[in-house]
């Protein structure tokens, strides 16, 4: 524990500067994930172990594009599309045969999707990491803000990702699909006993969490080691991050994404061998003050 | 399901899921040595497992196609651990009791490493750990077992010898002030400590002012370096690695770390620097493996061989693996039987012929670990070779002063 170190950033612009940043695009990466996560898991009650494959994916697909096209955008667009077309397909053939039944089975698909992909993504890319490396246009020295250091991918990403949230925000909100999947959410039966295509829904729903897991991926593969097996540790911090939220929660999703990266941010000054330990903590707090998640709502 | 209760697509199920937990096995004869190799194939340090993997196989075809060990032909059996000391520890114990392998070379990190160390102390089984640093597996008494030997380099090692390089690469440059970031387990806390230790020994008057503990394997590693710049140290020590030191570069440029601080690390690999688009001049690294150090034709060659075969370049694993197969071959030979407790006291104490010796040979010390091994320590360039201006250590001060640690740790 350092709280003296800690006093001192929050007395310095710039390392308040620094920390923040650093915190946000930590947070928005994982709400991406976590965005899809939480829908999927408020339109369908399903929890998605195999949503850090998605993410895997996106990052492996994102940097075989690159090579082949040199264009960054399109590899991270191809990410994106690929994986909501593999989101589909994972609802479609897999998950769709298992609504409504044991719980235990629909773990067992999701691990087993994620063993699988592991495994063939060896096969494919080969068991030792690989680097992105940094895009050509974003080869540039970082901006200094009131002495704080803001890179300019991570300025682009931080933007990319609220620019995803908002679309995502408006989208559920605005648009008639959107309040579609808002209400299937609510009441599943009612949205079907209007005639509504649940079918096609529930296969969109996963289409969009996958293409933004996929997306997430493409967008960190710069700065990351892609391995097989990647997944897992993201995953975990967007199931941590869908608990404090709320279980369906997009906004729920996105504060609580930027509350565990701002954690993380100054919680390694402050608390270096505990910084983990913060999250879980931060977890725990919740679970206990408010069973339900920040944004969640009571279970009856 | 079918009326009895087992249908087509269980059995379908059952024989795939076998087929997917079957190891990997290099075939040899059928009076073969089988040799189980715990290791780790997946995750971001599999470059240690392939890389390792890799060698040992190399060196079992060349030693088969000599005869083999004692007139029998090396099998090797691969399985995955996926750096889980629990998961490696019962991979190890069934390739004994199960897997019909006479003999164990353990080519996990130190976290696999000290609980395949029990294994081996439990079943008396000869094992070659060729992947873990951490000092006291062999180091301290308590900790050793009578029938392991580490064939891999040691941390107390490079601490001395990167603790001389640096104090005066430090005292050159006037860099008092330092940070520290390590990975946060076992290997990552005794080595730092023990860097500080031999650094201060040279240059008692640095400056530690900030020290950052990322998870094995955190993909994310932002708010690390932005703590590492926030403090603003002269220069930095880290212990990460392979996948993890390959993520740590990458992200470090993007804040431009590279030019706020000189960076030091003895663990930069081929492989690691081949990964990184835009490597930064001038970082200090030790020589994990390095064709060209020590500068004999035999490593030369082996180099070039391993690359010819594997169209990749070796590591420090590879050679740590290959070494260990050098001193199985030697002790067959000298012992005239492939049978392991018979080789475990003609290893004690054995110098070998090796390509990685610092002047063509290694010995594993009655301690059961190597020395004489090369260790130097240079700096990058963005280009193949990738390390250039190679300072050899001083293995008399190496032995000297790990001496001396070991009285003040209580070992001897």
């Amino acid at each position: 524990m350092d709280l003296e170190a800690l006093v001192a950033c929050f007395g310095s612009l710039a390392c308040v500067v620094t920390q923040t940043t650093s915190g946000l695009i930590v947070g928005l990466l994982l709400f991406l994930v976590a965005a899809g996560l939480t829908l999927i898991f408020g339109v369908l009650k399903i929890v998605n172990f195999a949503h850090g494959t998605f993410y895997m994916l996106g990052a492996y697909i994102a940097y075989s594009v690159l090579r082949a096209s040199g264009s960054y955008g399109l590899a991270v667009l191809a990410a994106g599309a690929a994986m909501a077309v593999f989101g589909v397909a994972f609802e479609r053939f897999l998950i769709a045969r298992v609504y409504g039944g044991n719980v235990l089975m629909q773990l067992l698909i999701c691990y087993a999707v994620v063993l699988i992909f592991d495994d063939l993504v060896k096969l494919v890319w080969g068991a030792d990491f690989h680097a992105m490396g940094m895009p050509d246009a974003f080869q540039r020295a970082p901006i200094f803000i009131a002495g704080g250091v803001v890179p300019p991918f991570y300025a682009g990403l931080i933007a990319v990702s609220l620019c995803l949230a908002a679309l995502l925000g408006l989208g559920l909100g605005v648009t008639r699909i959107g309040k579609i999947i808002t209400a299937a959410a609510d009441n599943p039966q009612m949205v079907s006993a209007l005639g509504i295509n649940t079918t096609a829904l529930f296969a969109l729903v996963f289409g969009l969490g996958g293409g933004l897991a996929g997306l997430a991926g493409a967008l960190a593969a710069p700065v990351r080691s892609l391995s097989p097996g990647m997944g897992f540790s993201v995953l975990i911090e967007s199931f941590i991050i869908t608990v404090i939220g709320g279980m369906g929660s997009i906004a729920g999703a996105l504060l609580a994404a930027i509350g565990i990266g701002l954690l993380r941010g100054f919680g390694t000054i402050g608390f270096p061998l505990f910084t983990d330990g913060l999250i879980y903590a931060a977890m725990i707090l919740v679970l206990l003050l408010r069973p339900s998640g920040l944004f969640g709502r009571e279970m009856v | 399901m079918t009326k009895e209760g087992v249908c087509r697509r269980t059995v379908l199920t059952a024989g795939v899921a076998s087929m997917i937990s079957m190891p990997f096995v290099a075939r040899g004869a059928g009076n073969a040595v089988r040799i189980g190799v715990p290791t780790v194939l997946s995750g971001p340090i599999a470059l240690l497992g392939t890389s390792s993997r890799n060698a040992l196989m190399l060196e079992a075809d060349r030693i088969n196609a000599g005869g083999g060990l004692a007139g029998r032909k090396i099998e090797l059996i691969f399985q995955d651990g996926k750096a889980q000391p629990q998961e490696t520890a019962r991979i190890a114990r069934e390739m004994i009791n199960s897997g019909g392998c006479e003999l164990l070379i353990d080519a996990t990190p130190s976290s696999g490493a000290f609980a395949v160390q029990e294994v081996v102390r439990d079943l008396g089984v000869l094992c070659f750990h060729t992947g873990s640093e951490t000092s006291s597996l062999t180091a301290d008494p308590k900790l050793r077992a009578p029938t392991a030997f580490r064939c891999a380099r040691q941390g107390v090692h490079d601490s001395i010898a990167g603790g001389a390089y640096l104090a005066q690469f430090a005292s050159e440059h006037k860099f008092n002030k330092w940070a520290t970031c390590s990975p946060d387990y076992a290997y990552g806390h005794d080595t730092t400590v023990q860097f500080l230790d031999f650094f201060r020994h040279f240059k008692p008057d640095i400056e530690i002012i900030t020290q950052a503990w990322p998870k094995l394997g955190q993909p994310d590693l932002t708010e690390v370096i932005t703590k590492l710049i926030q403090a603003k140290p002269q220069a930095l020590f880290t212990l990460l690695y392979a996948g993890d030191l390959s993520a740590f570069i990458n992200q470090g440029n993007v804040y431009a770390l590279f030019g706020a601080m000189s960076v030091c690390t003895p663990n930069v690999d081929y492989p690691v620097l081949n990964a990184i688009k835009n490597l930064p001049d001038g970082i200090q690294s030790g020589t994990r493996y390095f064709e060209d150090f020590p500068a004999l034709p035999a490593n030369k060659a082996w180099g070039e061989a391993y690359r010819t075969r594997f169209g990749e370049y070796p590591t420090n694993w590879s050679w740590q693996s290959a070494a260990s197969m050098m001193f199985l071959e030697a002790a067959a030979k000298k012992a005239g039987t492939a049978d392991g407790k018979a080789l475990v006291p003609v290893l004690s104490g054995l110098t070998i012929d090796c390509p990685f010796g610092v002047d063509g040979r290694i010995t594993m010390r009655d301690d059961h670990t190597i020395i004489d091994y090369a260790i130097g320590w240079g700096h990058t360039i963005a280009k193949p070779p990738f390390i250039t201006g190679v300072k050899a250590a001083d293995w008399g001060q190496i032995i000297e002063l790990e001496t001396a640690w070991k009285k003040q740790q209580g070992y001897i």
